[in-house]
């Protein structure tokens, strides 16, 4: 594939300023376009910049396996893939106009998709990072299974940056469903989650299940017989302009999202009834992700969802003082400071956007 | 040593004391006889005593053996059902050898979330033949699934013949419950498909044993296709063969399992079981098709179309769901089958990508010729795993050295095309110098460091999976790779 000209390798050039930072004990904040700068904790550090070093290094679309630098926007790599008829499959919310592939898989977001066919972490095959010594490390590969050495490459998805900075990530991709139609039906949530989750029971080529504003949307990828067979299954009426309603929802701007206030994701298993926290509730991925805004008290709405075997997300605005992610027991915390200071030895980089002891 | 060796002796039976205090008398084995079960995986070349055997069946008994253990300083090697094919299991012989044979309930499968939880020591296939009443399975199948256990596959991160299209375990479990080195109990991931922190559950799955013991697993459940159909093409050349794996992947479809086997794998398994394979073929590829019903028949169509058009001399869709089995029964028994028609056979284990194989297997055959020794290959053609056995005659002076050095040499051929030394079976003892080659010193010590982030004093399962870099210069002063030392910052002895 003939590299474009905005290209650049800078590899170099970030490890230089990682290993000054290394010893002169300079904290940084690893900084792409900014699109989901809004999680986590804010993190003091002086900007590293990413952006430019950008390019997608090698694509064969009949390996489905795509590598490129951390820099590269995501759309760059999705009108990439598209020309092939490939996809990301867990289809990334970008959240900006140049989110980066580095962001995408240091926040490990995942779209619509990611119930049935996977998420971020689950697509990343190898990366190659900076770690906190200026080292360039290499893991995983750009082949499908590879189990050499530990997996520190998926480790890298969700870590937010603290552990490393990515420099190049090689993804697993594939072909893009070659018919899709949404069906969609008034119920109630229980209703709700009860039929979405009947669907993992059975062999549907289902992929994406929402439910919002009293209206139930499932959607059915797959070949043109599949869709058209899996259709007469599903009760409910086509969704004009489907893709629109999808991607709005992957992007957070449906109207639901433009409330005001403090917004949680709330992940629980997918057949968890309606949860009694008043506000006002978006589930997507099933049941499996649940978005809502809410002025009861964070502590209580955290412990209510921990107390049904979920987690707690304060997505977007404030939340007081609560934390960001929910917070881990304590074996867990060890192990987590004993890897941050195995990657980062001086704690500098993203530091304290995931948790303030990493 | 005599003197130290009463010491040993002493402290080991003072360890053994302490371990029947922790459990039944007959989950402690300490004679040579209850101990040679345990002496080797199924990789039977590399064979150990361990010092004791312990079974426990509770999380508790787990605890205290590892809490005794780490008091007093003694490694403990994990094991499953034994059936791993890189040596992960292989005792040491002042070692605690802690078997989780006992863990073998089902504690819950929970249709509605697609999920089940279970003992580490559940066999494979008894959890699909258990969610089946749902119409439910658990994608992994490895080829030893009627055997393997559940625990092992995540120690291994287990793969099968429908990777390309279901993933790895990695990518169908949901939470473990691990004790540490320090006899603590972890819970990682959890019920819901992500968990905060750090991805825990992806360090911990084909960490070999070295990171923790696992006493849980929860597995997801996928809905059973409501049908699956295989293709067998044959061709008169493994070149053709490779593109038109390429070729069905570009034209957007997705097999659920995409196997190849080459000209040797195919008469030792046409022999052995009759499956109905073309003898005088050089290659042929069997295409499993699933979904619904209307989509099988759709992807057939295109699949046949696609396996003529790249060449294929025959291409034969399984008439009944018999011949379906009986198709994969051949290629199931591969490595059986190849075990009939020689004493011994040592299969390996890369990954590359699936671009290089028609340059991969032209070298392999041609060491095949410089070492004398013949090889049959399968391979996991959609997801570029290959197979590759070299038959030997471990009988005859030097034989298994000269297959050990051969099958080295294909490991670093799989990583000068772009690939990796394993795909499936894990580094183990087998592969720990091909790490060498694999990853630099600077990532071998981010592994090391991984360890020690989990297991500190170095307890769990020590020597395997990760090379000292000692190790990796004494090996790198024996394989120069690329014309160039793979460590060049370490002293040479």
């Amino acid at each position: 594939m003939p590299a474009s000209m905005s290209d650049t390798d800078l590899g170099m050039e970030l490890r230089q300023q990682v290993l000054d930072a290394f010893h002169n004990e300079i904290p940084l904040n690893i900084a792409g376009s900014g699109s989901k700068a809004f999680l986590g904790n804010p993190v003091q550090g002086q900007a590293i910049d990413v952006t430019g070093h950008r390019g997608i290094v090698e694509y064969d679309p009949r390996e489905l396996v795509l590598t490129a630098r951390s820099g590269t926007t995501l759309r760059e790599i999705e009108a990439a893939l598209a020309e092939a008829g490939q996809m990301l499959p867990f289809e990334p919310p970008h959240f900006g106009d140049n989110a980066t592939l580095g962001g995408t898989i240091a926040c490990a977001l995942s779209g619509p998709r990611r119930p049935y066919n996977g998420s971020a972490r689950d697509f990343v095959l190898g990366c190659r990072i900076l770690n906190g010594r200026g080292e360039i490390l290499r893991f995983g590969g750009q082949v499908m299974k590879n189990v050499a050495g530990y997996d520190a490459s998926r480790l890298m998805a969700g870590a937010q940056g603290t552990l490393g900075m990515l420099l190049e990530v090689s993804l697993k991709v594939l072909p893009r469903p070659a018919a899709s139609i949404t069906v969609t039906r008034v119920c109630g949530a229980a209703g709700a989650i009860a039929s979405m989750t009947a669907l993992l029971g059975k062999p549907l080529p289902v992929d994406g299940a929402c439910f919002h504003g009293e209206q139930l949307y499932i959607r059915i990828s797959g070949s043109a017989q599949a869709v058209r067979e899996a259709r007469g299954k599903i009760a409910g009426d086509v969704l004009p302009d489907a893709a629109a309603f999808w991607q709005a929802l992957r992007e957070h701007q449906l109207p639901f999202f433009m409330h005001h206030g403090a917004l949680y994701r709330v992940a629980v298993k997918p057949a968890t009834p309606p949860l009694n926290i008043d506000g006002t509730w978006l589930l997507d991925w099933g049941g499996a992700q649940r978005w809502l805004y809410s002025n009861e008290d964070p502590a209580s709405i955290r412990h209510r969802v921990a107390s049904v075997g979920g987690h707690v997300t304060v997505f977007r605005g404030d939340a007081q003082s609560e934390e960001i992610f929910q917070p881990l027991s304590g074996p867990l915390q060890t192990i987590h400071r004993r890897l941050k200071t195995s990657f980062d030895p001086k704690n500098i980089f993203n530091r304290g956007r995931l948790y303030d002891y990493l | 040593m005599p003197h130290q060796h009463e010491n040993n002796v002493a402290l080991n039976s003072g360890l053994i004391r302490a371990l029947r205090n922790l459990l039944p008398p007959e989950s402690v084995l300490a004679d040579a006889e209850d101990l040679r079960p345990f002496e080797c995986d199924g990789l039977a070349v590399y064979r150990q005593l361990p010092m004791v055997v312990v079974l426990p069946e509770t999380i508790e008994q787990v605890q205290s053996i590892m809490r005794l253990c780490h008091a007093q300083r003694v490694p403990v090697v994990a094991r499953g059902a034994g059936t791993g094919l890189s040596g992960g299991a292989l005792p040491l012989a002042d070692g605690v050898l802690l078997s989780l044979a006992k863990f073998k309930r089902i504690l819950n499968i929970d249709p509605d979330n697609a999920m089940a939880t279970v003992q580490p020591g559940v066999r494979n296939l008894a959890i699909s033949e258990a969610a089946a009443a749902y119409g439910m399975y658990y994608a992994p199948d490895p080829s030893s699934q009627i055997a393997c256990t559940i625990g092992g596959n995540v120690a291994e991160n287990s793969g099968g013949v429908h990777c390309l299209k279901y993933g790895l375990t990695v990518h169908n479990i949901l939470m473990l419950k691990v004790i540490t080195a320090e006899g603590e109990l972890l819970t990682i991931g959890g019920e819901t498909l992500d968990s905060p922190g750090y991805d825990l559950l992806a360090l911990m799955t084909g960490s070999e044993g070295m990171l923790g013991i696992i006493v849980e697993v929860t597995v997801k459940l996928l809905a059973k296709p409501e049908r699956a159909q295989v293709v067998l093409a044959a061709f008169d050349d493994v070149g053709k063969a490779g593109e038109a794996v390429g070729s069905i992947i570009a034209a957007g479809i997705i097999p659920a399992g995409l196997e190849m086997m080459d000209r040797l794998a195919i008469q030792a398994a046409e022999d052995f079981v009759h499956a109905g394979y073309p003898r005088d073929a050089e290659a042929i590829l069997l295409c499993e098709l699933d979904g619904t019903d209307a989509e099988v028949s759709e992807y057939i169509m295109a699949v046949r179309e696609i396996l003529t058009d790249s060449g294929a001399t025959e291409v034969r869709t399984a008439a009944d769901e018999a011949e379906r089995q009986l198709f994969w029964k051949g290629r199931k028994s591969a490595f059986p089958a190849v075990g009939r028609i020689c004493p011994d056979y040592y299969c390996m284990d890369g990954t590359i990508p699936r671009r290089q194989l028609p340059h991969v297997l032209r070298r392999i055959g041609e060491m095949s010729v410089e070492y004398g020794l013949a090889v049959a290959n399968v391979f996991h053609a959609g997801d570029g795993n290959l197979h590759p056995l070299i038959l030997f005659d471990g009988n005859k002076e030097g034989e298994l050295h000269r297959t050990e050095e051969f099958g080295q040499r294909i490991l670093q051929l799989c990583v000068e095309v772009g690939g990796t030394i394993t795909g499936e079976h894990g580094v183990g003892m087998e592969k720990i110098d091909q790490m060498c080659v694999q990853f630099h010193s600077t990532e071998l010590t981010q592994f090391h460091a991984i360890k020690a982030a989990f297991d500190p004093s170095g307890l769990l399962n020590p020597g395997k999976a990760v090379p000292t870099l000692h190790r990796c210069a004494e090996f790198g002063a024996m394989h120069v790779h690329h014309g160039q030392l793979p460590h060049p910052e370490l002293e040479r002895f």
